[in-house]
């Protein structure tokens, strides 16, 4: 392909794509609320995330106290636990 | 006495001590929310218009304005102070602007054949001086064949055939070298008129 041609095509590319004019190109609106909305919509998914995160902890950590202290006072279930496990 | 800065809107910013650039960029990277929301009120038309050559389209630039924002925002930790702010604000930009049209190729392809989305290439604008010459089935197959390229061919060519970017400036924008710029608008000239020709238009 000879430049000339690239030429040909770099026009026809302009007439049905017009380039952007100035105005066209001017941003409208301050963008910052925008923004500030974006901004805080992780810090919401974190905090949820966390409040399920302790609340998982703390039914894991209730489970193993129950089976802790069902082992002590019942010892002859441990080889019944290590079979199932 | 406090100095009052001016956005690139201008309007006033929220009045606070004024840092120097090289501060301001310091407390950016360190994560300071304030720095970030100084550095976005100065950048935020810059960055769009670097969005908006690409994608045509106000709304669309306005929404991946806001989006190139917060992935700068996440990298703050990995920006160096030393170098240039508003380079890589519109390198992260382009990237937007490049995952928008991977994203979207697929609902075009889809579009062009035969589904429901809305034809991202209605009511095609009119050049500044049209040429009676080309026609308008013309223009709206030129302007489709040209959309269905490689998002980084179309970019590359968007930006240096019809905004006229230097080389070396697209470049910089692309993160990439001015030979690597040139071998993409080159690929992407040779695949659109592969196309036009397939199409029965002869560029």
């Amino acid at each position: 392909m000879n430049p000339s041609e690239q030429k040909r095509i770099a026009k026809l590319l302009k007439q049905s794509i017009p380039p952007v004019t100035d105005d066209a190109a001017q941003l409208g609106r301050d963008l910052w609320p925008t923004m500030l909305q974006r901004l805080q919509k992780p810090e919401a998914r974190a905090a949820w995330f966390e409040r399920a995160w302790f609340n998982q902890a703390w039914f894991d950590c209730a489970l193993g106290a129950a089976v802790a202290a069902l082992l002590a006072f019942f010892p002859s279930a441990i080889p019944v636990l290590l079979y199932h496990l | 006495m406090p100095v009052l800065e001016l956005s690139s809107l201008g309007q006033p910013l929220p009045e606070k001590s004024a840092p120097g650039q090289s501060e301001l960029l310091r407390q950016f990277a360190r994560g300071d929310l304030d720095a970030f929301e100084t550095l976005f009120r100065r950048h935020q038309a810059e960055v769009y218009r670097s969005i908006v050559v690409i994608v045509r389209d106000p709304f669309l630039a306005e929404d991946l304005t806001v989006e190139a924002f917060w992935r700068i925002h996440r990298a703050h930790a990995r920006f160096d102070p030393e170098r240039s702010f508003e380079a890589w604000a519109r390198r992260i930009a382009t990237n937007v602007a490049i995952d928008y049209f991977k994203s979207a190729s697929h609902s075009f392809a889809r579009h062009t054949q035969g589904g429901d989305d809305p034809d991202p290439l209605e009511n095609l604008p009119q050049p500044p001086s049209p040429d009676p010459a080309i026609t308008m089935e013309v223009r709206t197959k030129t302007a489709q064949a040209f959309r269905q390229l490689p998002p980084s061919l179309q970019v590359a060519a968007t930006l240096a055939l019809i905004e006229e970017q230097p080389y070396g400036e697209i470049a910089a924008t692309l993160g990439i070298s001015i030979g690597a710029v040139k071998l993409r608008v080159f690929r992407a000239v040779r695949l659109l008129r592969k196309q036009l020709i397939q199409q029965g238009i002869k560029p």
